[in-house]
């Protein structure tokens, strides 16, 4: 049971949470992880996400069903918010259900980590000061990604 | 007129000033190495992006692809800078 969603707005945790628990009698275990935007020290306001309408649909919908067959998920959800977000806002949601815990953990790394790097989401960073930064993409994001090839 | 629609992102579409333009490419399809070649020759601004932008990468019909990939007629591709997002 897959739920990709892209929106602007946040997203209710709680009730994210609520529905892959209840996905089915089976789920032994769930696994979420939120990241949201983080203070970086430096003035950073906010953080703009720009997207490929269509494109990245379809990533994570893939992306989704990979996780699925190769953790033998129950339940699979994927919430990415774009537009602008500032500190402490959610952008990501990825959360897994499984029968057993080892399978929804290793779930939700694996999502997260080709997520990064694999669904065409582009970061970009507004300061106090009125700079203006397009995040770059780390060596470490696609060594991570690479693990699970 | 075979042409194919071209979409930039990000940065790209930022530096460039555009975020779409449609290319004419030959009714039995082409590389994307060979059309950008022709689209470079003829505008300096795309020129100096692809020139001065690392690791740009390439999706056609919304898939990730590879510059030695074939673009035909009708097709959607884009370039952009390697993702980040989570």
């Amino acid at each position: 049971m897959i739920r990709v969603v892209v929106q602007t707005a946040a997203f209710d945790l709680a009730g994210e949470m609520e529905r892959l628990s209840q996905i089915s009698e089976n789920v032994g275990g769930m696994s979420v992880f939120m990241g949201q935007v983080r203070a970086q020290g430096d003035g950073l306001e906010s953080l703009t996400l720009e997207h490929y309408p269509g494109m990245t649909e379809k990533v994570l919908t893939t992306l989704a069903e990979e996780a699925g067959t190769r953790f033998s998920l129950l339940g699979c959800t994927v919430v990415h918010r774009v537009g602008t977000m500032r500190v402490g806002e959610p952008i990501v949601f990825v959360g897994t259900a499984s029968g057993h815990r080892a399978e929804a953990l290793q779930a939700t790394s694996f999502l997260i980590d080709r997520l990064k790097t694999g669904a065409p989401f582009w970061k970009c960073e507004r300061f106090t000061d009125g700079r203006k930064r397009w995040v770059e993409a780390r060596d470490t994001d696609d060594e991570a990604a690479a693990l699970w090839d | 007129m075979a042409t194919v629609t071209i979409l930039y992102f990000a940065s790209l579409r930022e530096q460039l000033g555009r975020e779409q333009e449609t290319a004419t490419v030959s009714a039995e399809g082409e590389s994307v190495a060979t059309l950008l070649s022709a689209l470079r020759a003829r505008d300096a601004a795309l020129n100096d992006l692809f020139e001065q932008t690392p690791r740009i990468r390439v999706a056609i019909n919304q898939a990730l692809g590879s510059f030695q990939d074939s673009v035909r007629p009708g097709d959607e591709l884009a370039f952009f800078p390697p993702m980040t997002g989570g």
